[in-house]
């Protein structure tokens, strides 16, 4: 049948889909376990990532040099990371820092969020213009270079897509639970007060929070890129949906969570195209949202749901 | 060591301290008395930096500490057993000592493990469940751990908030003579206690507040044994 043959291919763009949405997702989570606010700019610090990684792939093809992507990913990912992480930081130093300083209701940088998202994507558009730009994915991963997994059919770039996503996770993963800087983080997320008195800079903490979360995002934007090829200025918006139904499907706040939240999405997602209608993709994954936050409100991980009352 | 002198701390438009002076010196255990909303929490967090006075100074070692941050006050080598512990109850209890040494960041791996081991020859328990994550620990336990963390930054001046609150009265005397012994070791300590029979019961000298001002300051011994004192603010009759 038909459907069954290509299950196997779905189920692998599934996986590769959903490792990029769960590194979009720990942006979200992270931001939000360590200042109990939603960034809405987040899905937009990841569309800015996608752009400066085109601006070095377009810079690169436009210099004539031989493009390998041994060393171009590995540079395009640096540029975003570095850039995007940049902006993730200033956000939180300009946008939300001195609202949430002041003791503003959480609202506050909630909507402050809201506002720098539409200035992100405006800035883009009336620079770059509205109309899409152009990964030249072909130039570094060509057609024909696909490979053999478990009698599975895939291209090298969804190998490259998910070894990155996976990577990423994994370093996050050990820097979170293995390093003093991860410690410190933790310790701001769990009791601010209390890490203030351990010695921990808070404001810096947050600061680096947004940085890897922002940085990750970007990540995410090149390697979204190379994969649908298209971006725009709007790509942002659904983008940042879904990652953060990843991140509350997971539950918010929590890492592990985020990274499945973002996996299960992606393989519910491309079952769906199989199965039901691609018509209906974003239906099933707001559907799910819905389910979790009628259902169970915590997410799936979500033993560890701040405490509201320390806020 | 430590001085505070006519320091004033509002709270917004509410005058939390009223010019508190008092007094610690090298090496002394030192009660601080009161009642609820007395000021005790409020002269702690001011020594802390964790909120700013609007007049008075605060001064540990000779140098103005009144207008630093917290993170930089804790790192002059002033540490706090905080009240109802708030241990970190995600983290391991040896990722909670690792989170009490932060504060000697840059000191050599060596001094590190030297503190751990000094920490657990203090309370073997912690050594025991040196895995388990925080949450899962008991209250006394969760207590010990607090003070270990304390410990952990080798602090010249120890804060304690209200150590027995909460505990069974076995764990009570555990914690009180571990406090003395601590002090034996070199510490100097400040305890803010609810519990003044106990806390008098180890320390040299006693200042009792009272609306945000110092009412009594004496020696322990004195406090202990004035009638006046015992009905009033030891809650006795």
């Amino acid at each position: 049948m038909d459907v069954l043959r290509i299950l196997p291919q779905q189920l692998v763009f599934g996986l590769a889909l959903g490792t990029v949405y769960g590194l979009i997702a720990l942006g979200y989570t992270m931001v939000y376990g360590i200042l109990f606010m939603i960034n809405f700019a987040h899905g937009d610090v990841f569309m800015i990532g996608s752009y400066l990684g085109w601006g070095v792939l377009a810079a690169l093809i436009n210099a004539h040099v031989g493009l390998h992507p041994g060393w171009v990913v590995p540079l395009l990912l640096l540029v975003a990371m570095t850039g995007s992480g940049l902006l993730g930081a200033g956000l939180e130093r300009f946008a939300y820092r001195p609202l949430y300083a002041r003791g503003a209701t959480r609202l506050g940088p909630l909507i402050s969020a809201v506002g720098a998202s539409i200035f992100l994507q405006n800035a883009v558009m009336l620079t770059q213009g509205a109309r899409m730009k152009v990964y030249m994915t072909n130039l570094l991963f060509p057609r024909t270079w696909r490979v053999q997994v478990a009698g599975v059919n895939i291209s090298v770039l969804v190998v490259v897509m998910m070894g990155v996503a996976l990577l990423m996770m994994l370093g996050l993963h050990l820097l979170v639970q293995r390093t003093t800087l991860g410690r410190s983080i933790r310790a701001v997320a769990e009791d601010r007060e209390m890490a203030a008195i351990m010695g921990v800079n808070v404001r810096r903490i947050i600061a680096i929070t947004f940085f890897l979360g922002s940085a990750l995002g970007g990540a995410a934007g090149v390697l979204v890129g190379l994969y649908y090829t298209q971006i725009d200025f709007f790509m942002g918006y659904s983008a940042g949906l879904k990652a953060f139904t990843a991140a509350v499907l997971g539950g918010i706040g929590n890492i592990r969570g985020a990274m499945l939240g973002g996996l299960v999405l992606g393989i519910v997602e491309s079952l769906a195209v199989t199965f039901v209608n691609p018509a209906f993709k974003d239906v099933i994954a707001f559907l799910i949202l819905i389910l979790t936050l009628v259902f169970r409100p915590t997410g799936l991980l979500g033993e560890s749901l701040p405490d509201w009352e320390k806020v | 060591m430590l001085r505070l002198s006519d320091v004033v701390t509002h709270y917004g438009s509410l005058r939390a301290l009223k010019g508190v002076s008092l007094e610690v010196h090298q090496g002394e255990i030192v009660c601080l008395l009161g009642g609820n909303a007395s000021g005790k929490s409020t002269t702690m967090k001011t020594i802390l930096g964790m909120v700013h006075p609007s007049a008075g100074r605060v001064e540990f070692e000779g140098e103005r500490i009144d207008h630093l941050p917290t993170e930089e006050v804790v790192r002059r080598g002033i540490s706090l057993v905080p009240e109802a512990r708030r241990i970190f109850g995600r983290m391991t209890v040896w990722e909670n000592l690792l989170m009490g040494s932060l504060v000697r960041r840059g000191a050599p791996a060596a001094d590190v493990a030297q503190d751990l081991e000094r920490a657990y020859a203090l309370f073997p328990r912690l050594r025991e469940r040196a895995q388990q994550l925080g949450g899962t620990l008991s209250g006394g336990e969760q207590q010990m751990l607090a003070i270990a963390r304390a410990l952990m930054a080798r602090p010249r001046l120890l804060l304690m908030d209200e150590p027995s609150m909460g505990l069974a009265p076995a764990l009570v005397d555990q914690v009180f003579d571990i406090i003395q012994t601590i002090n034996g070791q070199g510490t100097t300590i400040l305890v803010v206690e609810q519990n003044a029979a106990v806390a008098l019961g180890i320390a040299r000298r006693g200042y009792v507040l009272q609306n945000g001002r110092i009412v009594i300051h004496d020696t322990a011994e004195t406090l202990l044994r004035a009638d006046h004192i015992r009905r009033a603010y030891l809650g006795e009759n």
